[in-house]
C-alpha cells in the first residue's frame, strides 16, 4: 500500500470508528430520553467541575490545532503536544473532582442515594472519560514519537489521526455536557 | 507483485492473515455452531410435540440433572430456546455468513491483495472464537446457560436470582456478546476502509458485483448498529452487577421488594431493537447479495435492475434503522407512534418488491442452469416471498396485536430472516466452493441436500403460522398446558417430524463438504463461467491472491450471453469492443 492510501485508510478506519462511538453515546443519550419522560425523573445540578474540564478539552484541541500547523512548517511541536496531554490529565481530575461534588450532593451511582438520572450522569461521564484515556495514550504515543523526530513536513499521520480523535472528544464532550445540562 | 511468502503450520492455518483462510475459519466455526444450534431446536421440539413424555436420547444429551427421566426441565427448556436463539441469529448467520463470504470475497471481487488490515482481520475471528468458547462453556455451569431469550430482556436478564439461566449463564452471555460485537466491529471496519480504498484499476464503484454492495452495507449497518447493543448492555450488566436501576423498578421477589426504583424494562426494548431490527437485515443483505450473483451467473443473464438493486439495498438498510418500534406493539405504545412504525416498516415492502421482481426478471426466459446453488439462491425468492408476506401483517399494528408472541411470529421470522439466510448461505458455499478449496461439490448430495431441506423446513414453519392464528404463544414449556390448545398436539408433531428429517438431512451436506475437501473432483478455474475478478486468480491457494499484476477492470460484472462474443461470459477484464454499448 502506498503512503497516499495507507493514510487515507487509517483515516477513514479512524471515521468510521468515530461513528461507531457516537451512535454508542447516542444509545446511552437517547435512553435517557426516553427515562427522562417517564415519572420519578429527578434533576440534579452539574458539578462546577465539569465547567473547569471542558475548558481543559478545548484547550487541548487548540493546542493540536497549533500542532499540526507547526509540524506542517517543518518544526518540531512536541511541547505543545505535551500540553495536550497535561490538559488531559486535567480533564480527567476534574471529572473524579465532579463525581465527588456528586457524593457531596447525596447523588449516588448506586445504592439508596442513587436515582435513574444520577446513574445515567455517571455512567455517560464515565464512559465518556474511557474514551479520553484512549485519547491520552494515543497523545503519548504521538509525544514520544514527535520527540524521537519520527514527523517531518510530508509524514504526520500520527499527529493529524491523534488530532481528529481529540477534536472528536472534544465535540462529542460539549454534547453530552450540553445535553446533561439541559436534561438532567 | 504478490505478498506471498513461506507461511508455518500456525501462520498458515491457526494465527492467518489471509482474508481465505480466515473466512474458512469463520466458515467452519459458523457450520460447528449451526450444528450444535439446531441440534438445541431438535431437543426442545421433543418437548414441543410430546410434553411431558420421556426421551433416552434428552437424558443422553442433556444428563439426569436438566432431563431427569428423559424429560426435559422447564429451565433447560428456556435455556435451549435462548441459546438456539442466540446461536443461529449471532454466531451463524452473522459471523458465519458475513465473516465467511465478506472475508473470502471481498478482496478477490474487488481486486486486491488482502483486507486492508490483515491483522485486525485476524483479530476479529480470535475474538469470535473466544466469544464461541465463552458461549459454549455457559452450556455447563452448574445453573444452566442463559434462559432469558435471545433478546434478553429484563427482568429475567437484570436480576441474577430471576430463574437458574438468570445467574452466571447470563453473565457468560453477555461476556459472548461483548466479544462477538469486538470481533463485529474489527471485522466491519475492515470491510468498509477496503471497498473504499483497495478496489483495482477499473473497479469503480458501480461496477461492483452486487454481493459487495451488499456486503458493505452490511459493514455500515454493522458499525452503526451494534454499539447501541453494546450500550444496552453496558447498563444490563450495572444492573446485574452493582444494583442499578436502569431497567428494573418496583419488583418483589419471594415476598421481598427489592430496592430497584425508577427503572423501566422497555427502555431496554428500545435500545435492544434499535440493534435487533438493524441485525436482521445484517443477516439478510449478505444472502440478497450472494442470490443475485448465483441468479445471474446460472441464469446466463446480465442482473436485472442493478442499480434499482443497488439503490434498494441501500433503502432497506437505511429503513432497517427507523422500524425498530414494529417489535413492541404491545408494550403500551402510543397508537400514533404505532402507526408511525407501521408505516415506516410496510415501506421496506418496496425495495423488497423490487429485489424479488428484479430476480425473477433474471431468470426469466434464461438459459437456467440448476445447480444445486442455483436451487437454494432459487429457494431463497421462495422464502423471501412467503416470509415477507406474513411481514406485512406483523408491521400493521392492529394486526399485530393479535399474533404478537405467538407461533405466527416464530414462522414468519424463521422462513423470512432464518431460512432466506441460511439458502442465501448455502448457496455461497456450494458456488464458491471451488474457489475456496480447489475441488467441486459432490451435485447429486447437493440436489437431495436442497430439496429435503426445502420440503422440511416450509413443513416445519408453514404450520406455525396457523398454530400461531390459533392464539398458541411461543416460548411456553408445555403446548398441553391449556386445554384450549390440546386440538393443536397434531401439528405440533408434524412439525418435529419435519424438524428431524430437515436436521438429518444436513448431515448430508456436512459429509459432502469435508468429503469434497479431500476427495472431490478437481475443479477447473472458473467452473461456473462467471465474469467476476475472483475466477482470475490461481486454483492454488497464495497469499496475495495474483501471482503477477493485479487485473484491471474493463466492464461491469454482468456480461452474461452478450451479443458478439463466442462464449456466453464476458470476464470483467476483457477491453470493450470498440461500438459495444458498456450496458
Amino acid at each position: 500500500m502506498n503512503i497516499k492510501l495507507k493514510n487515507a485508510t487509517y483515516k477513514q478506519m479512524l471515521w468510521i470508528g468515530m461513528a461507531s462511538i457516537t451512535l454508542f453515546f447516542a444509545g446511552l443519550t437517547s435512553a435517557v430520553i426516553v427515562r427522562s419522560s417517564e415519572s420519578g425523573w429527578q434533576e440534579i445540578s452539574m458539578p462546577k467541575s465539569f465547567w473547569l474540564s471542558t475548558i481543559a478539552i478545548i484547550l487541548g484541541s487548540l493546542l493540536l490545532v497549533t500542532s499540526k500547523r507547526i509540524v506542517k512548517k517543518g518544526k518540531n511541536p512536541s511541547d505543545l503536544i505535551f500540553l495536550t496531554f497535561v490538559c488531559g490529565v486535567i480533564f480527567a481530575v476534574c471529572q473524579f473532582k465532579g463525581w465527588s461534588e456528586l457524593v457531596d450532593q447525596g447523588k449516588f451511582f448506586v445504592g439508596e442515594g442513587s436515582s435513574p438520572a444520577s446513574s445515567f450522569l455517571y455512567v455517560i461521564t464515565f464512559a465518556h472519560l474511557l474514551h479520553v484515556v484512549g485519547g491520552l495514550i494515543s497523545v503519548f504515543i504521538t509525544y514520544t514519537k514527535s520527540v524521537n523526530l519520527k514527523y517531518s513536513r510530508e509524514n504526520y499521520l500520527g499527529i493529524e489521526l491523534t488530532s481528529i480523535y481529540w477534536h472528536f472528544l472534544d465535540i462529542l464532550w460539549l454534547y453530552l455536557f450540553a445535553f446533561l445540562l439541559y436534561i438532567i | 507483485m504478490s505478498d506471498h511468502h513461506n507461511e508455518t503450520f500456525i501462520s498458515k492455518y491457526i494465527f492467518s492473515l489471509d482474508h481465505k483462510m480466515i473466512a474458512k475459519q469463520f466458515l467452519i466455526t459458523g457450520m460447528f455452531m449451526g450444528i450444535v444450534g439446531m441440534l438445541m431446536s431438535l431437543l426442545f421440539r421433543l418437548q414441543l410435540s410430546n410434553p411431558g413424555e420421556s426421551f433416552a436420547v434428552l437424558e443422553w444429551f442433556l444428563g439426569e440433572k436438566w432431563a431427569p427421566g428423559g424429560v426435559l426441565d422447564p429451565n433447560m427448556y428456556l435455556a435451549l430456546v435462548t441459546m438456539h436463539g442466540t446461536i443461529l441469529i449471532f454466531w451463524v448467520l452473522t459471523a458465519g455468513l458475513t465473516g465467511t463470504f465478506a472475508n473470502f470475497l471481498i478482496p478477490l471481487q474487488i481486486g486486491a491483495r488482502d483486507m486492508a488490515s490483515g491483522f485486525m482481520n485476524m483479530l476479529s475471528y480470535w475474538f469470535f472464537f473466544v466469544a464461541t468458547v465463552v458461549l459454549l462453556c455457559s452450556l455447563f455451569v452448574e445453573t444452566g446457560p442463559a434462559s432469558a431469550g435471545w433478546t434478553i430482556y429484563p427482568p429475567l436478564s437484570a436480576l441474577p436470582e430471576a430463574i437458574p439461566g438468570s445467574g452466571l449463564g447470563q453473565d457468560l452471555w453477555l461476556i459472548a456478546m461483548t466479544l462477538f460485537i469486538v470481533s463485529s466491529l474489527l471485522g466491519g471496519l475492515n470491510y468498509i476502509v477496503t471497498i473504499l480504498n483497495l478496489r483495482t484499476k477499473g473497479m469503480s464503484m458501480t461496477r461492483l458485483p452486487l454481493v459487495m454492495w451488499a456486503l458493505f452495507i452490511v459493514a455500515i449497518l454493522g458499525v452503526l448498529s451494534f454499539p447501541v447493543l453494546l450500550s444496552a448492555s453496558l447498563l444490563l450488566v450495572f444492573d446485574r452487577t452493582f444494583g442499578t436501576s436502569f431497567y428494573l423498578s418496583d419488583i418483589v421477589i419471594a415476598g421481598e421488594a427489592l430496592h430497584h426504583t425508577g427503572g423501566s424494562p422497555i427502555l431496554f426494548e428500545h435500545l435492544f431493537w434499535f440493534l435487533g431490527h438493524p441485525e436482521v437485515y445484517i443477516i439478510l443483505l449478505p444472502a440478497l447479495g450472494i442470490v443475485s450473483e448465483v441468479i445471474s451467473v446460472n441464469s446466463r443473464k446480465p442482473i436485472f435492475g442493478y442499480k434499482a438493486m443497488v439503490i434498494s439495498l441501500m433503502a432497506i438498510a437505511f429503513l432497517s434503522f427507523i422500524v425498530w418500534g414494529h417489535h413492541m406493539f404491545i408494550t403500551g405504545m402510543d397508537p400514533f407512534l404505532g402507526s408511525v412504525f407501521t408505516f415506516t416498516t410496510l415501506l421496506i415492502a418496496i425495495p423488497s418488491a423490487v429485489k424479488v421482481f428484479n430476480y425473477l426478471a433474471t431468470l426469466w426466459r434464461g438459459s437456467i442452469r440448476f445447480t444445486p446453488a442455483m436451487l437454494f439462491a432459487i429457494g431463497f425468492v421462495s422464502t423471501f416471498i412467503t416470509g415477507g408476506l406474513t411481514g406485512i401483517v406483523l408491521g400493521d399494528s392492529a394486526l399485530d396485536i393479535n399474533v404478537h408472541d405467538t407461533y405466527f411470529v416464530v414462522g414468519h421470522f424463521h422462513i423470512v430472516m432464518g431460512l432466506s439466510a441460511i439458502y442465501g448461505m448455502f448457496a455461497g458455499v456450494y458456488h464458491w466452493f471451488p474457489k475456496m478449496y480447489g475441488k467441486m461439490m459432490n451435485k447429486r448430495l447437493g440436489y437431495i441436500h436442497f430439496w429435503v431441506t426445502f420440503i422440511s423446513a416450509y413443513g416445519v414453519f408453514f404450520p406455525m403460522h396457523f398454530l400461531g392464528l390459533a392464539g398458541l404463544p411461543r416460548r411456553y414449556y408445555s403446548n398441553t398446558a391449556f386445554p384450549m390448545f390440546e386440538g393443536l398436539t397434531n401439528i405440533n408433531e408434524i412439525i418435529t417430524f419435519f424438524a428431524i428429517i430437515g436436521g438429518l438431512v444436513q448431515i448430508l451436506f456436512i459429509f459432502n463438504f469435508y468429503y469434497s475437501i479431500f476427495w472431490g473432483t478437481k475443479a477447473n478455474k472458473n467452473p461456473w463461467g462467471s465474469t467476476t475478478l475472483e475466477w482470475t486468480t490461481p486454483i492454488e491457494r497464495i497469499h496475495g491472491n495474483w501471482p503477477g499484476e493485479i487485473p484491471t477492470v474493463k466492464r461491469w460484472a454482468y456480461d452474461y450471453s452478450k451479443p458478439g462474443y463466442d462464449e456466453d461470459f464476458v470476464p470483467q477484464t476483457e477491453p470493450i469492443k470498440e461500438g459495444e454499448k458498456e450496458h
